[in-house]
């Protein structure tokens, strides 16, 4: 069977594929199909993850080697530039599928690899280092010897439903998605159902949003569908500037067409024939990948005017963020959308009835919208199947800190997050113990490891005070200290107060300073400073207290989250701060006071140059002294001697 | 009119109400940043007080009002990089580059800024300097590329 050009591949994957309600076709139309979606290949075929993470590896260099490779060595082959298959610090990933042989994966693939790991390849054996495992596939034939990847412990346990397709197809191309099934639901959605049917659907699904308030979807949908007016609107919120939080980033830059599905069923459902797309600015990758995916779309007329002849109209724009943490909720975000300063609005009125330019506006997240194609493929009954009571579907969880795997996984709801921290994320690395999971972002919890039986889902996670959020898990070493992580947040969450209330904005402040104050260096402190210390102290969890209750926005609402949970679990680190002036991780500067050691100092002076403080002093090639009342404890001495003279108590 | 905005004016129509948002950031785009005479354009332009574009132009993180430096350092502030080991002292960088966090240095050479998550957590602690993005970056290995930098002379 030959290969199609691409105008004829377009042809086939709508007319055979997407309209092909049964599902089932003719041998021929199958083996072309296995050709597409490079089931059945004729050439060598590379794969490379080249998300944000990837290209920070290396990816990019990767990928010229490889070229050059194939032109120094005659071979045709075809490179295939993939997303982020979730396991971001074993990037840069590089797969290699010969034809009939099952596609393996390399992790760590640096350029200067590239030769020795293809040249193997190309010869039918295994450089056996590097290797991650093997994509399991029927009719290819296995490589003697090596695991299969679903077996690997960090994809194991997952459920890889929203994240079906990512890493494994090319972002840039739509007739990998089409290939797939992709836009299906999308099709037999505008023809078969009515906006309410979709509702209905979503209703009885039970899916919740995934942005972090957990509000129902299809109660969500149902309230917009119901508001009269002539004009509508559907935003997709991928602003996620949670700091240390990139699984928005990673579905647009792994399967885009899948959140442009969602989006479009979205619209379809509430009526609105306009929807927006809002990404931060500083997220390139995703920019260029989503910008190059709506123009597919567009061309494929899967999008625009009058979709599959259904009389349905959808324009879809990209609206990029300008950066602010609390345009990330929604009535900020539709502020910013207007060109106005992001600034919270009072709810009620909600978006749903008056939201964008004073229409009626659903606002939904990226993860959200990316699970609605399969909702509508598989059923309603198939989604409630997965999950706890309350909480259906899977979820999506990054992973960070301190961990020996990171990236990103999804997971069955309901899974314990002692099994994502030790079997999917592999503990802390060098295996030292775990200290914290921090989950939840800036507005989340330090949870001790007593605390890790608590299961992931809405009401699980609620009784034990954290939220979902955008659901981040950090893990912290013994290294960390935890008074200076609260400290960390709270001068984010201080920064990010959008200003338009008073207990947001004055509190987060106090907040901080009170938490300045426990950390500072005790030698320049006043006898008056010492009592404002102690009083602060003790008005820290009344001012909470307060913040919680009298802020207008979530912002406000959680900004004392962490430095309760923190006081909650980890009560003692900070008494040791306020009461024996010391930190037992050496993090707080402040709280350090150096000393050289005489026996090993030279005299090489790195340091006194180095001092901005200019507290060091000594002639050259005799061993130096500090000046501890001058001392600010920065440190930046101890991390410039070659010779470990420095150290600190 | 400023040739730039004339530019731009069949794309952000006078009577849309979200053309300033998007004609800040192309401005910013082509000219590197914003000025008071460009705000004083656009609000002849789209009928809005001066004073309401500087607000909203300082909300924002994206926008500034001076130029970058030839080489500008971004410093990841996300969770991860603020948490590992060799975590970047950023008041070390300050007292380097002659320059503050948000700043230039006088010799227009270097600029710093401490940006929100780049994506990359598991790299940390990540900078990006110019469109490069180091990663792993130990305070040795900084030192070097700015001294580096620092001599190179052109
Ligand atoms: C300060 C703050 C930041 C938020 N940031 C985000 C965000 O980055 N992404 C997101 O999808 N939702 C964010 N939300 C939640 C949104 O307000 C909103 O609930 C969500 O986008 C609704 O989508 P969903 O129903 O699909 O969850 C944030 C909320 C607050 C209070």
């Amino acid at each position: 069977m030959s290969v199609l050009d691409s105008i004829q591949t377009k042809d086939f994957l709508i007319e055979k594929i997407l309209k092909n309600y049964s599902g089932i076709f003719d041998k021929g139309t199958g083996e072309q199909l296995a050709l597409i979606k490079r089931e059945k290949v004729i050439h060598p075929v590379l794969y490379l993850g080249m998300g944000t993470c990837g290209i920070v590896s290396g990816a990019d260099k990767t990928y010229m080697a490889i070229q050059k490779y194939l032109n120094d060595n005659n071979l045709e082959a075809e490179v295939v530039k993939t997303g982020c298959l979730g396991f971001c610090s074993a990037e840069p990933l590089l797969d290699i599928q010969l034809p009939g042989k099952a596609r393996i994966s390399y992790q760590h693939v640096t350029q200067e690899k590239v030769e020795d790991l293809l040249n193997a390849v190309f010869h039918h054996t295994l450089i056996p280092e590097n290797i991650l495992g093997q994509h399991r596939f029927a009719s290819h034939e296995e490589w003697p010897g090596v695991d299969f990847i679903d077996q690997h412990p960090f994809f194991a346990q997952q459920h890889r439903n929203v994240l079906h397709n990512t890493g494994l197809i090319s972002p840039w191309s739509i007739d990998d998605y089409l290939a797939r099934g992709g836009y299906k639901s999308l099709f037999k959605t505008v023809l078969n159902y009515t906006p309410d049917k979709v509702c209905e659907i979503i209703e009885q699904s039970e899916l919740r949003g995934r942005g972090g308030g957990g509000y129902a979807t299809g109660k969500k949908w149902r309230n917009a569908l119901d508001t009269g007016s002539d004009q509508k609107f559907l935003v997709c919120n991928a602003e996620e500037s949670d700091p240390g939080v990139f699984l928005n980033r990673a579905f647009i830059e792994g399967d885009p067409h899948r959140v442009l599905e969602g989006i479009a069923i979205a619209s379809y459902a509430i009526g609105a024939n306009s929807a927006y797309i809002h990404i931060r600015y500083n997220h390139e990758q995703s920019l260029m990948i989503m910008e190059n995916a709506i123009a597919q779309a567009k061309e494929y007329g899967i999008l625009g005017e009058n979709i599959f002849a259904s009389g349905f109209n959808l324009n879809l724009f990209i609206r990029k963020g300008a950066g602010a943490f609390v345009c990330g909720e929604e009535t900020s975000l539709i502020a910013s959308m207007e060109s106005q300063r992001g600034t919270p609005q009072t709810k009620p009125p909600y978006p749903t009835e008056k939201g964008l330019f004073g229409h009626p506006t659903v606002v939904n997240n990226v993860e959200t919208l990316a699970n609605v194609p399969a909702i509508l493929e598989n059923g309603p009954t198939w989604f409630r199947s997965i999950g706890t009571n309350g909480s259906k579907g899977t979820k999506v969880i990054s992973l960070a800190g301190k961990a020996t795997r990171k990236g990103f996984v999804e997971v069955p709801m309901g899974i314990p997050i002692s099994n994502i921290v030790f079997d999917i994320a592999g503990g802390i690395s060098d295996g030292k113990p775990l200290k914290a999971v921090q989950i939840g972002g800036p507005f989340g919890i330090c949870i001790p490891p007593k605390g890790l039986s608590a299961e992931i889902g809405y009401e699980s996670l609620q009784e034990i005070g954290a939220s979902l959020g955008l659901c981040g898990l950090t893990l912290l070493d013994e290294d960390i200290c935890m008074v200076s992580l609260s400290k960390y947040f709270m001068k984010l969450l201080h920064k990010e107060s959008c200003g338009k209330c008073i207990p947001c904005r004055e509190g987060t402040h106090r907040m901080l300073e009170i938490l300045e104050g426990i950390t500072k260096r005790p030698k320049e402190e006043s006898s008056h400073e010492t009592l404002e210390r102690f009083k602060g102290v003790v008005q820290l969890e009344n001012l909470a207290e307060v913040i919680h209750d009298t802020s207008l926005c979530g912002l406000g609402k959680n900004a004392p989250n962490p430095v309760l949970s923190s006081l909650k679990w980890f009560r003692d680190e900070f008494e040791e701060h306020i009461f024996d002036r010391k930190c037992r991780a050496g993090v707080c500067n402040d709280l350090r006071s150096f000393f050289i050691d005489v026996d090993i100092c030279n005299g090489c002076n790195v340091c006194q140059k180095k001092c901005p403080e200019t507290a060091i002093i000594g002639a050259i090639r005799m061993p130096h002294f500090i000046v501890e009342s001058k001392c600010t404890g920065c440190g930046i001495c101890f991390d410039s001697c070659k010779f470990n003279a420095i150290y600190y108590k | 009119m400023n040739e730039l905005i004339e530019k731009m004016v069949p794309r952000f129509p006078v009577n849309k109400k979200d053309s300033l948002l998007g004609m800040l950031q192309e401005i910013q785009k082509a000219h590197g940043f914003l000025t008071e005479e460009l705000i004083r354009e656009v609000a002849q332009y789209l009928h809005l007080p001066v004073n309401k574009i500087y607000g909203l132009a300082t909300f924002y993180d994206q926008f500034r009002f001076h130029a970058l430096g030839k080489y500008h350092f971004q410093i990841c502030n996300g969770t991860s990089c603020h948490l590992s080991e060799s975590s970047i002292n950023i008041k070390d960088l300050e007292n380097q580059l002659y320059t503050k966090d948000g700043g230039i240095s006088r010799d227009r050479k270097f600029s710093l800024e401490s940006v929100s998550c780049m994506g990359s957590c598991e790299q940390g602690p990540v900078v990006k300097i110019n469109a490069t993005v180091f990663t792993n970056v130990s305070p040795d290995e900084l030192n070097r590329i700015i001294r580096s930098l620092k001599d190179k002379t052109e």
